[in-house]
């Protein structure tokens, strides 16, 4: 189980030089990470471990560019022209560098969700079944056996069992926001990326979502952007303020919400702007 | 009075009563006239209905409608009349066929390309061309058909100076440009956070196209088809001037043959008396292009209907 990832160099200490941190491996590594929107330079020399299995969220004001981070490690910037990256986001074992990959194979390793639930005119089970198809899966059985699986582990196979030819547009938004997640599964990532994958859902959806977060975060690594302060304090092992695109302080969440070293963070944290 | 001084008089503004009645009358007055004005169009239209319909009835009145279905000649206008509809239909499908053929899938890869995979520069180029090819005057593609298309199918095919083929084809291409640009429509309508979901699950340009935006945008795409179809089946100038105007039970396009809508021309352009049952003929036949056109449209309307209210 226990693949050949490094070890973390960041060390964690608080303002005491205590060190809260608990040892991690790394399943991915932004080094000097810069991006620019043409002219726009939206992301300015980004530092930041994502440590495996484990939840790592991006919190910081709108515009702060952790939106433009966390779509930086699908590549997803690439559909737009004008777009640029430099530096490196390397993403281990192999130690490859996602940002000058081909983009549709990091898009294969590197699975994301949507602020705004996004299933395919499709049924239930060919939404689940669309990621595995395309990596050319076509046995019946296996596909079954997948879909089974993704929707367990998204929490949603209970609800949908005796329905799956059905539309994923009968699903209320909740149950599809866990559609996509089940999508998302299905093919296996490496480090699954959620964008506000709660901000379009009701506070009990979102209740649903935050578990099923917590949960899948001892399985795989969860990259998640929230503006949501409590969301982030809930459901993630680590913590990264971003500001004005610089990443201002990373830390293990229970010591970036009590004790930030940066005077921004504390700012940002007790909800003195932003 | 010390409300005035800071400002916060909110009398000073008030609407005198004659001002508010003013206008009063004219939001009445302009309603009237907006009414009337649509009314127009509604009852231009229901004028036309009426006089295909009245003059039918009297057609009918002469010939069975069982006959007029079933009858494989149509020779209205000579000695021994005989009144059957199907060899006007079989020219107007092959005809209208052969134009899906060509507009269907053209239309289609066209439409994904522009939509899908072509720069933003390409598309501004290639949109106002096809926009100009639907401005062409239908006359001129009907030459074009008879004095170009014909003589270059003769080189390598058995057609005479008339057939069906080649006006088919270049209805197609006259019909090309509003099936992509309708289909296009549908496909940019399909929201970008769809297309996002596919890239990010890993799928490629044409995997997203094909899997996800034309799915999306089936309805649409199909609306597409049926409009253009009704358009090639009540197309009038090419097929009258390259097919040949000779009403003929056939379904090979090599052959010359009447459409509905050349016969018409045919017989209106001619001598027949007013009133005669050769000139009531236009009015059966007028009715059943009618009837046609009207079943396409409707369900591509509801088609149309349908992919906006998806997402």
């Amino acid at each position: 189980m226990n693949q050949n990832l490094p070890e973390s160099r960041t060390s964690l200490e608080t303002e005491e030089g205590e060190n809260l941190s608990k040892p991690f491996n790394l399943r991915a590594e932004v080094r000097r990470l810069n991006f620019w929107y043409g002219n726009f330079h939206a992301l300015k020399e980004i530092e930041l471990p994502i440590a495996d299995r484990h939840v790592t969220a991006l919190i910081g004001p709108s515009g702060c560019g952790k939106s433009t981070l966390l779509r930086c490690f699908n590549r997803m910037h690439d559909l737009y022209p004008g777009n640029r990256y430099g530096g490196e986001i390397r993403l281990f074992p192999d130690d490859s560098n996602l940002v000058e990959l081909d983009p549709m194979l990091v898009r294969m390793r590197v699975g994301m969700v949507f602020q705004k639930p996004n299933p395919f005119p499709k049924s239930i089970f060919e939404n689940v079944a669309s990621g595995l198809r395309i990596r050319g899966l076509r046995k019946r059985s296996l596909l079954q056996e997948r879909v089974e699986w993704a929707l367990e582990q998204a929490a949603l196979w209970d609800e949908v069992k005796d329905r799956l030819e059905a539309s994923a547009f009968e699903l209320s938004g909740g149950q599809q926001q866990r559609l996509c997640i089940a999508r998302a599964l299905a093919p296996g990532p490496e480090l699954l990326l959620l964008d506000e994958p709660t901000s379009a859902l009701d506070p009990i959806a979102t209740s649903k979502v935050e578990d099923l977060i917590c949960k899948l975060g001892k399985a795989i690594t969860v990259v998640i952007v929230t503006h949501n302060m409590h969301q982030a304090a809930r459901i993630s092992d680590f913590t990264a303020f971003m500001h004005l695109g610089h990443l201002v302080e990373f830390g293990d969440t229970g010591t970036l919400f009590t004790a930030p070293k940066s005077e921004r963070t504390s700012a940002y944290i007790t909800g003195r702007f932003g | 009075m010390a409300e005035k001084d800071t400002g916060w008089d909110f009398h000073m503004f008030s609407p005198s009563p004659v001002y508010l009645m003013r206008r009063r009358v004219v939001d009445v007055v302009m309603r009237g006239l907006l009414f009337l004005a649509a009314s127009v169009s509604v009852l231009v239209t229901l004028g036309i209905v009426y006089v295909l319909l009245s003059e039918s009835l009297a057609f009918f009145a002469h010939v069975p409608v069982f006959e007029f279905l079933t009858d494989t000649q149509w020779t209205p206008l000579f000695a021994q009349t005989r009144y059957g509809i199907l060899p006007l239909l079989s020219g107007t499908i092959v005809a209208a066929g052969i134009a899906m053929l060509v507009a269907v899938p053209a239309g289609t890869v066209l439409a994904i390309y522009l939509s899908e995979y072509a720069p933003p520069r390409v598309r501004e180029v290639v949109k106002p061309l096809l926009e100009l090819l639907e401005g062409v005057p239908t006359v001129v593609y009907g030459y074009f058909a008879l004095l170009f298309v014909t003589p270059l199918l003769s080189t390598f095919l058995p057609v005479r100076g008339f057939n069906l083929l080649a006006p088919g084809l270049v209805m197609g291409i006259m019909i090309l440009p509003y099936v992509t640009s309708v289909s296009e429509d549908a496909m940019r309508a399909v929201p970008r956070h769809l297309r996002e979901g596919a890239y990010a699950l890993g799928f490629s340009r044409l995997q997203t196209s094909l899997r996800v935006v034309v799915p999306a945008a089936f309805s649409g795409i199909t609306a597409a088809y049926i409009l253009g179809m009704s358009r090639a089946v009540g197309e009038t100038m090419v097929v009258a001037i390259a097919a040949g105007q000779n009403p003929n039970l056939t379904f090979n396009p090599l052959e010359s043959a009447a459409t509905i809508t050349a016969y018409i021309v045919q017989v209106s352009l001619g001598d027949v008396p007013h009133g005669s049952i050769a000139y009531q003929t236009i009015f059966a036949a007028g009715l059943v292009l009618f009837l046609i056109t009207l079943a396409f449209n409707i369900i591509g309307f509801f088609l149309r209907r349908k992919f906006r209210e998806v997402y």
